[in-house]
């Protein structure tokens, strides 16, 4: 076994603490009276309608429209989906069928600057009606006309799957379509008459071109793609939408309330002082119980929860910031529950080698190795948990909702944001449970034999 | 030192029927007093008013209970767009008629002669987590459940890993059966909090299990020549001192919550601490005392059969 010097210790403990400076306060820089976020703390958590309150719309559709049950139902799940895209994991949508109004509350605070409920609800009531049509012929309000209008070569409906793609050259970014078998023939029979004239494609979101490319080739395998001036996050909000499907219908907004936390006020502080303590009271019990180990165990403690609020709060650019509702902070609870469990079975485990009259050094070995098989298999059968809830009740898109489609294809894609949002915290807690849990507890106490003044079992929970 | 390997196996009958017992207890309960469903789940009508002046959420949801004679949810809302004061009332499980409404209304201005109540808007709906997703939810727990069984069976092959990996699924049930029960019994609504403490016990619960089996697999190496019941007495008196240390730690973290909450007057987190922590209790208990003595009385039953048949 490689030998971790005495260094070692204070090096984690540095980066734990670090980290966890950064997660809970953020990182930005002040210039005159502009100040510039890199690194989001924890004061800009997005908190549930459950905690912090929301906004409450009601939709209808436009005035004249009749709609069916079937059209209402359709509208609601596209609407729940387009949530879940948009990273609202906590949303609730009532259907009143005989009043055809669709209303939806999703959390929002007044004095919140990052996310605009305006423009969000504005998105959920777009019919999102993706068509590709044959040349560019606009009217003077820039509707399609002539063949344009008439023509319509695809629709959103014809599309398999959109996700967003770099153009290799460029670096531009775009959106990729796989088309249906339907889409696929009318797609290569306009491409094979359009391509000797160098005709145009026009493509349409709603009332609005996006792109209209020249036909270069025949493309006749059913791949397609939409180039605008782009972001990465414009193509991911079009992919979203279309990947969510079109509304029968354009949803205008009736009202628009905002509302008091469904917990009662003063959930959100009472919650954050209940962690607080509740994180205090541990430390002191692990500590008066395992000494040294139990100082390490608060300090690999504290780099989880820390880790939890990073994955959170969008530290890391790879995970986008997420809505914390109680179903999240249960899944953090259970992490960080199962986090101490890590540290405890392991602590026993060296104890139990200390009474057997081992060194201090070799029951940390020995300790570790029994430890680890037993926080290996549970950790591994949560995440097996975790994954599968976030599969069945995520959106579409996602990488395990497509792994897990075959399974759950007959239930169309009912999202839930509550249950997801469980098994992304849980999730994200047990991979953290392993490097802090298992990796940064062992580092750091493998590092502290190394000082002759800490080298008695006692200091560890052993016998005198 | 040296732990007396306490019996738990030889008391099996005592345990199984301590949560028999609760389990049918429940069940009656569950029959005569109703399962209370939240809108979520069962529909019902959302109702807003529009008002003037200040009024306290508690005090109109007392006038709006004793005249409708049934608990409902009062939330205060603010139009974005008029700046106007509303409340907002959900009432689960069925819609609402014309008289109740109009009796409603009536209370409401009695109540508050200055606060000029005006009914804004109506809506009778249907549930947003509907049967659907209770289907769907099942079919994930049931596919969960599926894996885990494959997984404990692969992982655990040397002490029998099918029948562990049930055992385990069973004791998982128990356990999310008395987080309903804590629910049933406290009055609480089957809501999305519900939703949150089943699977954060689930997880619990499958984490307890592991490691006493864990210590099983290592004892049977160890002491190969230890009845079944031997080792499985032996491998949960050893994770005993683990269980108190963690199950103190977590339930005292859930008991925080609690005081908090009730001390902060948000009474409705309680619905979630609770019921949670009643499942933790359950997890430790169903993995100290019903999980290693079912799965030797399976196991012990395998092994005659085994026998009969030669």
């Amino acid at each position: 076994m490689k030998k971790v010097g005495k260094p070692v210790f204070f090096i984690v403990a540095v980066l734990i603490a670090l980290l966890t400076y950064t997660a809970f306060f953020g990182i930005s820089t002040s210039f005159g009276d502009n100040t510039t976020t890199i690194i989001k703390g924890a004061d800009q958590i997005r908190w549930g309608i459950d905690i912090r309150g929301g906004v409450d719309v009601t939709f209808t559709p436009p005035e004249g429209v009749d709609a069916t049950d079937e059209q209402m139902s359709a509208a609601q799940a596209i609407i729940e989906q387009r949530l879940v895209s948009q990273n609202i994991t906590d949303s609730e949508v009532y259907t009143d069928f005989q009043k055809d109004r669709v209303i939806v509350r999703f959390p929002w605070k007044e004095d919140e600057v990052d996310f605009n409920p305006e423009q969000a609800i504005k998105e959920l009531g777009e019919t999102a009606l993706l068509t590709f049509r044959e040349g560019i012929e606009l009217d003077a309000d820039g509707m399609p006309t002539g063949v344009t209008a008439e023509n319509i070569i695809l629709t959103g409906a014809d599309v398999k799957e959109a996700r967003v793609a770099f153009d290799q050259q460029t670096g531009e970014a775009l959106v990729q379509l796989e088309l249906n078998d339907s889409g696929k023939a009318s797609f290569a029979e306009a491409t094979r008459k359009l391509y000797p004239s160098k005709g145009v494609i026009s493509i349409w979101m709603d009332d609005t071109v996006i792109s209209y490319p020249t036909v270069n080739a025949e493309i006749s395998d059913g791949s397609a793609v939409i180039q605008g001036s782009f972001t990465a996050d414009s193509a991911k909000a079009l992919a979203d939408r279309i990947n969510a499907g079109a509304l029968p219908f354009k949803l205008e907004t009736q009202n628009y309330n905002s509302i008091d936390p469904t917990l009662g006020a003063g959930a959100k502080d009472a919650m954050v002082l209940a962690g607080f303590i509740a994180f205090a009271l541990i430390s002191v019990y692990m500590i008066v119980i395992y000494r040294i180990q139990g100082v390490v165990a608060v300090i690999a403690l504290v780099g989880q929860a820390a880790g939890m609020i990073a994955a959170i709060t969008g530290y890391f650019p790879v995970f986008p910031s997420f809505t914390l509702t109680l179903p999240g902070i249960a899944g953090i609870i259970l992490s960080i529950g199962i986090g101490v469990d890590a540290n405890v079975l392991t602590a026993e485990r060296v104890r139990e080698e200390l009474r057997l009259g081992k060194t201090v050094q070799g029951s940390i070995e020995v300790g570790f190795k029994r430890g680890f098989t037993a926080i290996l298999d549970s950790n591994l059968t949560v995440i097996l948990v975790a994954i599968i809830l976030m599969g069945a009740f995520g959106p579409p898109s996602s990488i395990m909702a497509t792994i897990y489609n075959k399974i759950f294809f007959f239930f169309g894609s009912a999202t839930t944001g509550s249950v997801y949002s469980f098994g992304y915290t849980l999730l994200v807690g047990i991979i953290l449970n392993f490097i802090f849990g298992v990796t940064a507890s062992r580092l750091m106490l493998r590092s502290l034999t190394n000082f002759k003044a800490l080298g008695k079992p006692a200091l560890f929970g052993g016998v005198k | 030192m040296f732990q007396k390997t306490i019996d738990f196996v030889g008391k099996k009958k005592l345990f199984f029927s301590i949560s028999i017992a609760l389990v049918v207890i429940t069940l009656i309960a569950s029959f005569v007093m109703g399962v209370r469903v939240d809108i979520e789940f069962s529909g019902g009508a959302i109702l807003t008013y529009s008002y003037e002046g200040t009024v306290e959420r508690a005090d109109v949801e007392k006038t709006v209970e004793s005249a409708l004679g049934e608990q409902v949810n009062v939330q205060m809302s603010k139009d974005v767009q008029t700046g106007g004061s509303n409340v907002t009332i959900s009432i689960a499980q069925h819609g609402i008629s014309a008289e109740d409404h109009d009796a409603l209304t009536q209370a409401l201005r009695s109540a508050y002669p200055d606060s000029n109540f005006e009914s804004a808007q109506i809506s009778n709906v249907d549930a947003t987590i509907g049967q659907e997703f209770f289907v769907k939810a099942l079919l994930a727990v049931a596919l969960a459940a599926v894996l885990m069984i494959v997984y404990i069976a692969l992982r655990f092959k040397r002490i029998g890993g099918w029948t562990a990996g049930v055992t385990a699924v069973l004791a998982l049930v128990h356990d999310m059966f008395f987080v309903y029960a804590a629910t049933l019994f406290c009055g609480f609504s089957i809501s999305s909090n519900f939703m949150a403490v089943i699977l954060a016990i689930l997880g619990y619960s499958i984490n307890n299990t592991i490691v006493i089996y864990d210590r099983v697999r290592e004892n049977r190496r160890l002491h190969p020549g230890e009845s079944l019941a031997e080792v499985v007495n032996i491998s949960i008196t050893q994770s005993l001192t683990r269980a108190v240390h963690t199950t103190v730690t977590t339930v005292t973290a859930l008991a925080v919550i609690c005081i908090v909450a009730l001390a902060c007057g948000v009474s409705s987190i309680l619905s979630f601490a609770f019921p949670m922590i009643v499942g933790m209790l359950a997890g430790v208990f169903s993995s100290l005392c019903i999980v290693g003595p079912l799965w030797v009385t399976w196991e012990n039953y395998r092994a005659a059969k085994k026998a009969e048949q030669k």
